[in-house]
């Protein structure tokens, strides 16, 4: 960590976005976390991808458990409303504030220990009910804040600073966001922005429940040789399997490229997703086929990251509820209280 | 791009860019840290070491660095650094015995310096700690120049020139003043083993319009009026004044004819407001004191009546576009007709040569200047040199230092039996500020405060008397506030790419958006894509290489803050906040550069 603030001081180049903010004006607190954490970069990517989508920082709501990559969203979007959770307990917190307030963008930061070990049962849940939120999940394979325990994600095989060899299997939180119906599934690793950034934008701007996997590699306890969580293993075992860009509804499109060469999603608030294959036979909106692509991969030990599936015309929690068009929590007295004659006439059904 | 080859000095020194505009070359940023520091003493010797002056450049000094200052590119205004100077002066206290010692024996070498202004004085200081017997000519009764003769007592106290002056005259040159050279053969002949010409650009430029003839009782030449101030012949002038030109000459004589009864005092320039030569801190002093600058007007002719000037008539100028060019011609409007009970004509000063002969070889070029070479300052004659206002024509007190320097070089050089074209490199050394995890030796914390103004005093008072020095300086406090605003150029981020891990840290964190990991490329094109466009083409791209993905690490130079938070953030020490300190080598190290004249700081244990 660092004693000194970040001076306010900028480039002179530095761009306003058309709700009138910089990309500066998204920073949070300055990180306590170590030099050259993945997670610094992940939350860079953030503050990045809510510049670009516009995103009025009072409109974010940040959710997190607990872990080094829980403690990250105070260290981006200053401005928005945020609730730091007990390990474990995000998905339901998020959940409830979802219900009552689903007006605000949802994003649920967590790492591989709060979402994969305490807090598996939460995940799932949160995922199968498709509340309308990212969620991130800052993947190191540690738990880096207790001083880098193997965690559920951790591969088998993968090697412990001090040599010790993880001999359980790993739970890859994509094939089962992926299994539990996500509608917006994506890889990706904290020292590629380029990938990173346009799939939090398609994942804010989508509706329905998002999942990044984003590698992140703990400079402290995990970016040792042997383990399958460094930076140099991750760099030279990811297999993107397209690029994409994200055009938000406000910008201009503009088309400079071959016919055939591209793929555009439609989103449901109109942001499209043009994604550029790498791989030929990967269709992202196949979710059966990537199971079974993503099965294959990691059998023979690579990484696949992009976008890999995606829903646009997914419902949500509120779908499914059937909740009223007014948010919950702004319904006053008159709404939510039967009046007199209403009251008699349930009454009456009842006699 | 190639990788940066970061053990050419020039490269960090560039990074300085007030160090690298100074002409010469002090070391801004460790003199602000000693301030800031209260150090003042050290701060002062640095300066004295660099600029010889540092109490009169404190006051009066052109500060090319200040327009350069990095910290002008990222917020409004550069840092003071000029008047930082000053309050080392200031407050230093007792300094005689931190100077080199006084030659103990004489190497039996001659030099004349002829002229005791800022260049020969300079040329002296460096050559007689060596040994040399130098003799110093000037026309005037004392030591100084232009400094002492035209420079008005407001802007600068003569206490501060005498004391200046007097650390040179301690080391005992042969001096002989109240004596004009009239003849450089009669000095040759002599047998000095070398002669230094200092003597300036005396002559202030004429105007010669008609009318001048008659009314010339009141018309007088600007520089010649301000030494008649200086001197104390002339203590005042009428009470309407107008002043012709636009230079900081013209400044002098508006702000002193308002302290000698002057009420109703003009500045008339032929250009626009933006064009006159004027700094514009001279021209906002100048404003400050009630006194219009009236633009686009060119004196045609002196009105007179019995014999007695009544105004100046001009003709109105306007640019008109010709050819693509901005020319500035007469707009056919009306005259106009300014009256006033004295003129003031600062329009520009040359050099004149008349006790030169031309018969004893030298070479004249062809605006009848003797030709001199611009790095070794030596004429067609071997052992005569030039500096200061009489080599190139006029400049500034900071120019004339930095040629005394070069031109003593040149002489020890010539008077050792070397090479005078074989220039010694500065001294620079490079030294890690490390000092903990997040700690550094020096103050990485930017400070946000916005320039702060020199205290100046009241109009009512400043304007009674020529000799009220009209700034009240920095007091330590606000010098100290000042001090902190200044980036610590000279602290360098260093990059390693062999134990880069290329996490992103360092390009997360720099509030400057400095630092990009990418393909390597052309540099027109490499500069535009990346994290923020490097538009500043005087700046350099740092370049480093050596990087697993085989991507290479760009800093832009530009904006770097020097904040150091690349470093902090970075895992493995690739980055390093190290110090550069460059000394420019004087005269008498026979090609040895200078060690390092600074208290060391503590550097923490690896
Ligand atoms: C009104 C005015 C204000 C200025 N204000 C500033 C300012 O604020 N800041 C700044 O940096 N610069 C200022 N300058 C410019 C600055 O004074 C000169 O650039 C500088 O002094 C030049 O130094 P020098 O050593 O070359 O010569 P000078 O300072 O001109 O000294 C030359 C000396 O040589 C003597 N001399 C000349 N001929 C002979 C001879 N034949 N025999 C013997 N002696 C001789 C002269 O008497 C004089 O003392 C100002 C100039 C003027 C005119
Ligand atoms: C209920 C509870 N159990 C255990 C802990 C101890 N604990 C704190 S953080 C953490 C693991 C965090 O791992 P991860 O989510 O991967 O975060 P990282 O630090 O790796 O980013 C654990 C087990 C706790 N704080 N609370
Ligand atoms: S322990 Fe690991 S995860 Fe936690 S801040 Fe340090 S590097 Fe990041
Ligand atoms: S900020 Fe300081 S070191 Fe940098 S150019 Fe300005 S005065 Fe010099
Ligand atoms: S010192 Fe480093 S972090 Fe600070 S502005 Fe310069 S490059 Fe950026
Ligand atoms: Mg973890």
């Amino acid at each position: 960590m660092t004693y000194i603030a970040k001076p306010s001081l900028h480039h002179p180049s530095l761009e306003r976005n058309s709700v009138g903010f910089t990309r500066r004006d998204y920073e949070g607190r300055i990180s306590t976390l170590c030099a050259g954490c993945g997670h610094d970069s992940i939350s860079a990517s953030i503050i990045q991808a809510c510049f670009e989508i516009d995103l009025e920082p009072h409109r974010l709501a940040k959710f997190s458990g607990i872990g080094c990559s829980s403690k990250t969203p105070d260290y981006f979007v200053g401005p928005a409303h945020g609730f730091n959770a007990v390990h474990g307990r995000m998905p339901s917190v998020l959940t409830g504030a979802n219900i009552a307030a689903k007006d605000l963008i949802y994003l649920g930061v967590s790492g591989d220990g709060d979402s994969a070990s305490i807090g598996l049962g939460q995940f799932c849940h949160a995922v199968r009910r498709g509340v309308n939120m990212t969620y991130i999940c800052e993947n190191n394979g540690v738990y880096g804040l207790t001083k880098g325990q193997f965690s559920a994600t951790s591969d088998k095989g993968s090697k412990a600073k001090k040599g010790a060899e993880n001999k359980d299997s790993a739970i890859d939180l994509v094939m089962l966001a992926l299994q539990l119906g996500a509608t917006y599934v994506g890889r990706s690793f904290s020292g590629d922005k380029h990938q990173l950034v346009p799939l939090i934008k398609g994942a804010l701007s989508h509706k329905g429940t998002s999942f990044i996997d984003v590698i992140s590699p703990c400079v402290a306890f995990n970016n040792h040789v042997g383990s399958t969580k460094s930076f140099d293993y991750v760099r030279e075992h990811n297999e993107a399997v397209n690029r994409m860009d994200v055009i938000t509804p406000r910008a201009p499109i503009t088309a400079d490229y071959k016919a055939g060469e591209l793929k555009e999603v439609v989103q449901h608030d109109g942001s499209i997703l043009r994604l550029r294959k790498l791989e030929d036979d990967y269709d992202a909106t196949d979710r059966n086929a990537a199971l079974g692509y993503l099965a294959r991969k990691a059998s023979e030990g690579e990484i696949v990251t992009g976008l890999l599936y995606v829903d646009p015309d997914a419902s949500d929690l509120h779908d499914g509820l059937n909740t009223v068009s007014c948010q919950l929590n702004k319904l006053t007295d008159q709404e939510l209280i039967p009046s007199l004659s209403a009251l008699e006439k349930i009454n009456d059904s009842l006699r | 791009m190639q990788p940066t080859d970061i053990r050419q000095p020039d490269y960090f020194h560039k990074v300085v860019d007030c160090q690298w505009a100074c002409p010469a070359h002090t070391p801004v940023p460790e003199y602000i840290r000693l301030i800031a520091a209260q150090r003042y003493a050290d701060a002062y010797m640095i300066n004295w070491k660099s600029n010889v002056f540092p109490g009169i450049l404190g006051r009066t000094c052109d500060r090319p660095c200040e327009p350069a200052c990095r910290r002008g590119r990222v917020e409004d205004e550069p840092v003071a650094i000029c008047r930082l100077k000053r309050v080392a002066a200031d407050n230093k206290g007792e300094v005689a015995h931190m100077m080199p010692p006084k030659a103990v024996k004489k190497n039996g070498k001659r030099v004349a310096c002829i002229g005791a202004g800022p260049a020969s004085l300079t040329v002296a200081r460096d050559l007689l700690p060596l040994g040399y017997e130098v003799h110093i000519y000037d026309g005037e009764a004392k030591g100084g120049g232009m400094i002492r003769t035209q420079i008005p007592r407001f802007r600068l106290p003569e206490s501060v020139i005498d004391e200046e002056v007097n650390y040179i005259l301690a080391y005992e040159p042969v001096t002989h003043f109240g004596k004009r050279v009239d003849s450089l053969k009669a000095v040759l002949a002599e047998g000095y083993d070398a002669i230094f010409v200092g003597t300036g650009a005396p002559r202030g430029r004429d105007l010669d319009l008609p009318g001048q003839k008659e009314a010339g009782a009141n018309v007088h030449i600007g520089i010649d009026w301000l030494s008649s101030v200086s001197f104390e012949h002339v203590d005042k002038i009428g009470k309407r004044v107008i002043v012709l030109g636009g230079g900081n000459t013209a400044m002098d004589c508006c702000r002193t004819s308002r302290r000698l009864g002057g009420e109703d005092v003009k500045v008339v320039v032929r250009s626009g407001f933006d064009e006159m030569k004027a700094s514009p801190w001279e021209k906002e002093d100048a404003q400050h004191e009630g006194i219009p600058i009236l633009n686009f007007l060119n004196p045609k002719e002196f009105t007179h009546k019995n014999g007695k000037l009544t105004g100046v008539l001009f003709t109105k100028m306007g640019w008109v576009e010709k050819d693509g060019k901005r020319k500035l011609e007469p707009t056919g409007e009306p005259d106009v007709h300014l009256e006033c009970d004295d003129v003031l004509m600062a329009v520009g000063q040359e050099n004149s040569f008349p006790w030169i002969e031309r018969d004893i070889g030298m070479e004249f070029n062809k605006w009848n200047m003797p030709v001199v070479d611009e790095a070794t300052f030596q004429s067609s004659i071997p052992n005569v040199f030039f500096g200061g206002d009489s080599a190139f024509g006029p400049k500034n007190i900071i120019w004339a230092v930095a040629h005394g320097h070069d031109a003593a070089v040149s002489i020890d050089l010539f008077l050792t039996g070397q090479d005078v074209k074989q220039r010694p490199p500065p001294g620079v050394s490079m030294m890690s500020t490390k000092m903990g995890i997040h700690e550094w030796s020096y103050d990485n914390d930017v400070s946000l405060d916005l320039r702060y103004k020199v205290p100046m005093v009241e109009n009512e008072v400043a304007l009674r008397n020529v000799k009220v020095e009209v700034e009240k300086g920095f007091d330590p406090l606000l010098g100290y506030k000042e001090a902190q605003r200044c980036l610590n150029c000279d602290v360098q981020t260093v990059f390693a790419g062999p134990i880069c891990i290329e996490c992103d840290a360092c390009v997360d964190i720099c509030p400057m958006d400095c630092i990009t990991f990418t393909e390597n490329g052309e540099e027109t094109e490499l500069r535009e894509r990346l994290n923020a466009p490097a538009l500043n083409l005087t700046q350099d791209i740092y370049v480093g290489d050596g990087l697993k993905t085989g991507r290479i690490m760009a800093k832009d130079e530009d904006v770097c803050l020097h904040c150091g938070l690349c470093a902090e953030r970075c895992p493995t020490g690739a980055w390093d906040m190290q110090q550069f300190y460059l000394e420019m080598t004087h005269a008498g190290c026979g090609g040895n550069p200078p060690q390092r004249t600074r208290a060391p700081k503590p550097v923490a244990a690896e």
